[in-house]
C-alpha cells in the first residue's frame, strides 16, 4: 500500500522535473492526500473486513494515483483546464463511498433482497440523461449545478447487483426447462421474459443516447453472468448471434456509430482524405512513439489527441510516456484486480455472492477491454473511461464503490471458507465432501428473495 | 458454476491476451510507421524543441534561436538575414527549409547520428544530441561588398577561391529577411504569401537558383575552346573576320557595339568584345569542341551540390552554324547562373581547371569536436595550362586598357571580361549586364578571388549598355575586399 501511494506521488514529481526542472510545488500536499485517503481505506478495511484480499485496495490506490498523475501531466499542456484538482476530489469521494459501503455492509447477500430495486434505480438513471442536452454526440450527462454527472456509470453497479439477483433465483429454471430446438434448449418465455426485456430496455436506452461503450458492456455482463450462472453454451451463442445482429444493424444505420467503425477499419482515411490525422490516428502515434520504454512522464506529446485526451484516451498517455513496459505494468494491475474478483466469486458458497463477484470483476475487464482496444485500434473505439485511470467522477466513485464490493466479498469468501474448514472438521471423513468442491456448496441455490 | 467461472475468467485471459498483443503490434511492429506517418507531428515537435545549431560567417553566427515557449518550441533568427538569405536560406516551423537551412538539416536540427557520441546509448535514453555547427566559406566583407554594390537593383554575385573552390560571397538581390517565416503565427503566413507573390522574387536565389544568357562573358569559353583546338595560335594575329559577319546559312548580319573590329586580333577581339570575331570563331572551332569545352567548365551539369543543388546552365548540344555562332557569343540558348560564370573566371585565374565550389568548410558538433571537414577537388580540366596563361593575359588587358577598366585595382592584377546579354521576345528585355573577373595580389603566387556580376536592371540607356560600368565596380569592390582580407592576414 505504501509502495502504490510512493509510486504515484514519484510519478507526480517525475512529471514536474522533466517539465519544469524542480519538483512541483503541490507534490508534498498531493502525497500527503493520497496517503491519508489510503490510510483511512486501510484503516475501514483492516476493522471491518479483516479477512478481504490484501491486493485489492493497493490496486485501487495505485491505479487512481497513477491517473491523477497522468492528468496532472495532461493538465501542464491546457492551462486552461486543470482536471487534476477536480478528479483529486472525486477521489475523495470515492473513497469515502468505499469506507461506507466497507463499514455499512456487513453482508453481501442483504443485497440480494433490493435485486428489482436496483433494477428499477438503474433504469432511472439510464433514463435520466435523455432530457439533458447532449455533450458531443453523446446524451450521457446530467448537469446540475455545475456538477455533470454520468448516470450510466452507476447503473453498472445495479445492473451488476440485478443481474446477480435475478440469475440466482431463476438459474435452475433457466438452465433445465425449456423446449430443444436442435442442440439448444430454449427457456420458456416465462423466465426469459423479464431478462431479455430489462435488456432491450437497457441497449435501447443506450442506442437512443448513443453510449455504444456502455451498451456493449451491459450486454458482455449480461451474457458473462447467465453462462456463468446457466453453464448452457447456448446462451452465449444466441447472446453473440444478438449482438453481431445488433451491432450490423446499428452500424449501418446509425451515422455516429458507422463513422466510428470506418474509423476502425481506415485510421488514416482523414490523413488521406487531407483533414488531417483523427483523435484514433493521434491515439496509435502517441502508442508507437512510446516504444519499449516510453519517453518518460511529462515527455510526451499525447495532448495532440486532443479533446478528451485526459479521459477516454488516458491509456494513450501511459502508452506513450510509459511505453510498453508501462502498459503491461498497468494491463497486469487490471489483470490482477480482475483475478482477485473472480478468485472471490470462487471461493464463494452462495450462488448470489459468486455471481455478484463475477459480475463486478467482468465489469472491470469488460470496461478495460473495450476502451483499451478502441483507442489501439483493436476493436471500434466507443466512449468509455479506463478504470481509476480517467478523468471523471461519476466513474471513478462507482469503481471504488465496485472495489469495496468486491472487498467485502473476498472478506465474506475468506469466512466461508473458515467454516467450511470446520465443518471438514467436525465432520469425520470429510476429505471425501471437500472433493466435490465449493460448486456442492450449502448456500447454493436457494430460493428466490 | 465452477467450471462456468473459470471458463469465463478464462475469456478474460483471452481478451488480455489479444489487448497485449495488440499493443505490441501498435508499440513494437507498426512503431516506425506510425512514428514517420507524416500527419504525426511527433519528429517535428521534437525538432523545434531544442535550438538550432549555428550557421558561422567569418567565425560568427549569423542565425540564432528564440524561444517561442510553443508547441514548435524555438524559432529560427538570422542576424542580417537579407545578407545571407542567398547562403542559409529559411527554417522555418510551417514552410520548412531551403539552401544551408535545408541541406545540413539534420546536423542543424540534431537529428544526425553523427552528433550522438554513443548511439546505443542515445536511442535507449532518447537523449537528443544539440544541434551542430555549420562554419561556412563565406568571406563577411566579400558578402557585404557585393551586397552593398548591388543595393537597390535586381541581380547577383557569385564569388570563389579559384584555388580552393570556397565561395568567399553568395548574394542575390531583392532578397528577404528569413527571420519572418519563423514562427506559427499569422504574420508568418501573411509573410510567406506576399513573399511568394512579389513579383520581384526575393526568395529566388540568383545567384545559384537562376540562369541567365551570359553575352559575352562567354567569349572567355569560346577563347579557350579555340586556343585549345589551335584555331587560333597567335593572340596578335589578324583573324580573317569581317564586320558585319553573315550568319552561316542565313542573310542575318551580326554587327558589333565598336569599331574595328574586321580581321582584328584576339587580343584586340577580346578587349573590345568584338561579337563578330567571335561568333566566327566559334563556328570554326565546331559544335563538338565547343560543347566539350564548355561541359568541361561545367555546363550541363545538373548534379553541382554545393551542398544545395545549383541550377544546370546550358550549352545547347544540337544546333545549326548559325545558332553555333550565336551560341558562342553567350546568346542562342546558352544560359549560366552567375556561380557558373565565377567558376569560368575561377578556371582561367588558377591554371586552367574548375575547382569544386564548396560553402561549407567544416561542420562541428555543439561543443565543438570537428565532425567534418571540406576537401578542395577539383571539377574538370577546362583547358590546358599554357591556354589559360593566355587568356589571362587576355583578360588583364581588359582590365587595362579594355572595356573593362572599371575593375582595375591598384596593387593588384586584375583580369576580367564585361558582358551586355540580350533577352526577352526579339531582345526587347533591358539587356542584363554582366562582369566576371579574377584579381591576385601583385606578388602573390596564386589567384584570390574570382566573381561573376550580374545585373538584370542595368542604369544605362539600351545600346550603351556594358557589363563595365554597371557590374565591374562591383566586382572590383568585392575583389578588393578578399584582396584587403588577404593583406591583413598577411600582416
Amino acid at each position: 500500500m505504501g509502495l502504490a501511494v510512493l509510486l504515484s506521488v514519484c510519478g507526480y514529481c517525475a512529471v514536474g522535473l522533466a517539465r519544469h526542472g524542480a519538483l512541483p510545488q503541490g507534490a508534498a500536499g498531493y502525497g500527503a492526500g493520497l496517503a491519508v485517503l489510503a490510510l483511512l481505506a486501510h484503516l475501514a478495511v483492516r476493522f471491518r473486513a479483516p479477512g478481504a484480499d490484501p491486493v485489492l485496495l493497493p490496486i485501487a490506490v495505485l491505479l487512481n494515483g497513477l491517473g491523477l498523475v497522468l492528468i496532472y501531466r495532461l493538465d501542464l499542456e491546457t492551462p486552461g483546464d486543470a482536471a487534476a484538482p477536480t478528479q483529486l476530489n472525486w477521489s475523495t469521494l470515492g473513497v469515502a463511498l468505499f469506507v461506507v459501503v466497507v463499514v455499512v455492509l456487513d453482508d453481501h447477500r442483504v443485497l440480494r433482497r433490493y435485486a428489482y430495486v436496483c433494477v428499477v434505480g438503474a433504469l432511472a438513471l439510464l433514463t435520466v440523461p435523455i432530457f439533458f442536452p447532449a455533450v458531443n454526440g453523446a446524451r450521457i450527462w446530467v448537469r446540475v449545478a455545475g456538477f455533470s454527472l454520468q448516470p450510466g456509470e452507476f447503473a453498472k453497479v445495479l445492473l451488476a447487483v440485478f443481474f446477480a439477483g435475478y440469475l440466482a433465483a431463476n438459474r435452475h429454471a433457466l438452465a433445465h426447462s425449456g423446449r430443444r430446438l436442435w442442440w439448444l434448449r430454449l427457456p420458456t418465455g416465462r423466465v426469459l421474459g423479464p431478462v431479455v426485456a430489462i435488456w432491450l430496455l437497457s441497449v435501447g436506452v443506450l442506442v437512443l443516447e448513443r453510449d455504444l461503450g456502455t451498451s456493449l458492456l451491459f450486454f458482455g455482463l449480461f451474457v458473462v453472468l447467465l453462462y456463468v450462472a446457466t453453464g448452457r453454451t447456448g446462451w452465449v451463442a444466441v447472446g453473440l448471434l444478438l449482438a453481431v445482429a445488433g451491432a450490423l444493424a446499428v452500424g449501418r444505420l446509425e451515422p455516429h456509430v458507422h463513422g466510428r467503425v470506418e474509423d476502425w477499419l481506415h485510421p488514416f482515411a482523414s490523413i488521406d482524405a487531407g483533414r488531417g490525422p483523427n483523435q484514433l490516428a493521434q491515439s496509435l502515434f502517441a502508442f508507437a512513439a512510446g516504444g519499449v520504454l516510453g519517453t518518460g512522464l511529462g515527455e510526451g506529446h499525447s495532448v495532440l489527441i486532443g479533446f478528451a485526451a485526459k479521459s477516454d484516451f488516458i491509456l494513450a498517455t501511459a502508452g506513450e510516456e510509459l511505453g510498453l513496459a508501462g502498459l503491461v505494468a498497468v494491463f497486469g494491475l487490471y489483470a490482477l484486480l480482475v483475478e482477485r474478483g473472480y478468485r472471490a466469486g470462487l471461493a464463494l458458497r452462495d450462488a448470489f455472492g459468486r455471481l455478484l463477484a463475477v459480475g463486478l470483476a467482468s465489469i472491470l475487464a469488460l470496461q478495460v477491454f473495450v476502451i483499451a482496444g478502441g483507442v489501439t485500434g483493436l476493436i471500434p473505439l466507443t466512449g468509455m473511461a479506463m478504470p481509476f485511470l480517467a478523468q471523471g467522477g461519476s466513474s471513478l466513485v462507482t469503481n471504488w464503490v465496485i472495489v469495496a464490493l468486491l472487498i467485502r466479498l473476498s472478506d465474506r469468501a475468506r469466512k466461508d471458507a473458515a467454516e467450511h474448514e470446520d465443518d471438514l472438521a467436525r465432520r469425520p471423513g470429510g476429505e471425501k465432501a471437500a472433493g466435490s468442491g465449493p460448486a456442492a456448496a450449502p448456500y447454493d441455490g436457494t430460493a428466490a428473495p | 458454476m465452477t467450471r462456468y467461472i473459470r471458463r469465463a475468467a478464462l475469456l478474460c485471459a483471452l481478451l488480455l491476451v489479444a489487448l497485449l498483443v495488440n499493443v505490441v503490434r501498435v508499440q513494437l511492429v507498426r512503431s516506425d510507421a506510425y512514428t514517420g506517418n507524416p500527419a504525426n507531428r511527433r519528429a517535428e515537435i521534437a525538432r523545434w524543441g531544442q535550438p538550432r545549431g549555428d550557421i558561422l560567417v567569418g567565425g560568427s553566427p549569423v542565425t540564432g534561436s528564440r524561444d517561442t515557449g510553443g508547441m514548435f518550441r524555438y524559432a529560427r533568427s538570422y542576424t542580417d538575414g537579407p545578407l545571407y538569405a542567398p547562403v542559409t536560406g529559411f527554417a522555418s516551423q510551417v514552410y520548412g527549409t531551403t539552401l544551408l537551412e535545408h541541406a545540413r538539416d539534420g546536423l542543424l536540427a540534431g537529428t544526425d547520428p553523427g552528433l550522438a557520441g554513443f548511439p546505443l546509448l542515445h536511442d535507449l535514453t532518447r537523449a537528443r544530441s544539440s544541434g551542430g555547427t555549420v562554419v561556412t566559406t563565406i568571406d563577411p566583407e566579400a558578402q557585404r561588398a557585393a551586397y552593398e554594390g548591388l543595393a537597390g537593383r535586381h541581380g547577383a554575385v557569385a564569388a570563389l577561391d579559384p584555388v580552393t573552390g570556397r565561395i568567399l560571397a553568395l548574394v542575390s538581390l531583392p532578397s528577404y529577411d528569413p527571420d519572418e517565416l519563423s514562427g506559427t503565427g499569422e504574420d508568418v503566413a501573411r509573410a510567406w504569401r506576399r513573399l511568394g507573390g512579389d513579383p520581384d522574387r526575393p526568395m529566388l536565389n540568383r545567384a545559384v537558383d537562376r540562369t541567365y544568357p551570359p553575352g559575352s562573358t562567354f567569349k572567355v569559353v569560346t577563347a579557350a575552346a579555340a586556343l585549345d583546338a589551335g584555331v587560333v595560335d597567335d593572340l596578335d594575329a589578324p583573324t580573317r573576320s569581317p564586320d558585319p559577319y553573315t550568319l552561316p546559312g542565313t542573310r542575318t548580319r551580326l554587327t558589333n557595339e565598336v569599331d574595328g573590329c574586321t580581321d582584328a586580333s584576339l587580343r584586340y577581339a577580346l578587349e573590345w568584345s568584338c561579337n563578330t570575331v567571335f561568333a566566327k570563331l566559334g563556328v570554326e572551332t565546331g559544335l563538338a569542341a565547343m560543347s566539350r569545352t564548355a561541359a568541361s567548365f561545367g555546363f550541363d551539369d545538373a548534379g553541382l551540390r554545393v551542398p544545395f543543388a545549383v541550377a544546370r546552365s546550358t550549352f545547347a548540344a544540337k544546333q545549326d552554324r548559325a545558332q553555333l555562332a550565336l551560341s558562342s557569343i553567350g546568346q542562342f540558348d546558352t544560359r549560366a547562373t552567375p556561380l557558373q560564370m565565377a567558376m569560368v573566371a575561377s578556371a582561367v585565374a588558377g591554371d586552367g581547371t574548375v575547382p569544386v565550389p564548396y560553402l561549407v568548410e567544416r561542420t562541428t558538433t555543439a561543443a565543438g569536436t570537428t565532425l567534418s571537414s571540406a576537401r578542395p577537388r577539383t571539377l574538370h580540366r577546362a583547358m590546358r595550362r599554357e591556354t589559360a596563361e593566355r587568356l589571362r593575359e587576355l583578360m588583364t588587358g581588359v582590365v587595362e586598357e579594355g572595356t573593362g577598366t572599371n575593375a582595375a585595382i591598384p596593387g593588384a592584377v586584375v583580369g576580367g571580361k564585361t558582358g551586355t546579354a540580350q533577352h526577352g521576345v526579339g531582345n526587347a528585355g533591358t539587356p542584363y549586364a554582366w562582369f566576371i573577373s579574377w584579381a591576385r595580389g601583385e606578388d602573390a603566387p596564386a589567384p584570390a578571388v574570382a566573381v561573376a556580376v550580374v545585373v538584370e536592371d542595368a542604369r544605362a540607356g539600351r545600346g550603351e549598355i556594358s557589363g563595365g560600368g554597371d557590374a565591374a565596380p562591383i566586382a572590383r569592390s568585392v575583389m578588393a575586399a578578399v584582396l584587403g582580407g588577404r593583406a591583413a592576414d598577411a600582416r
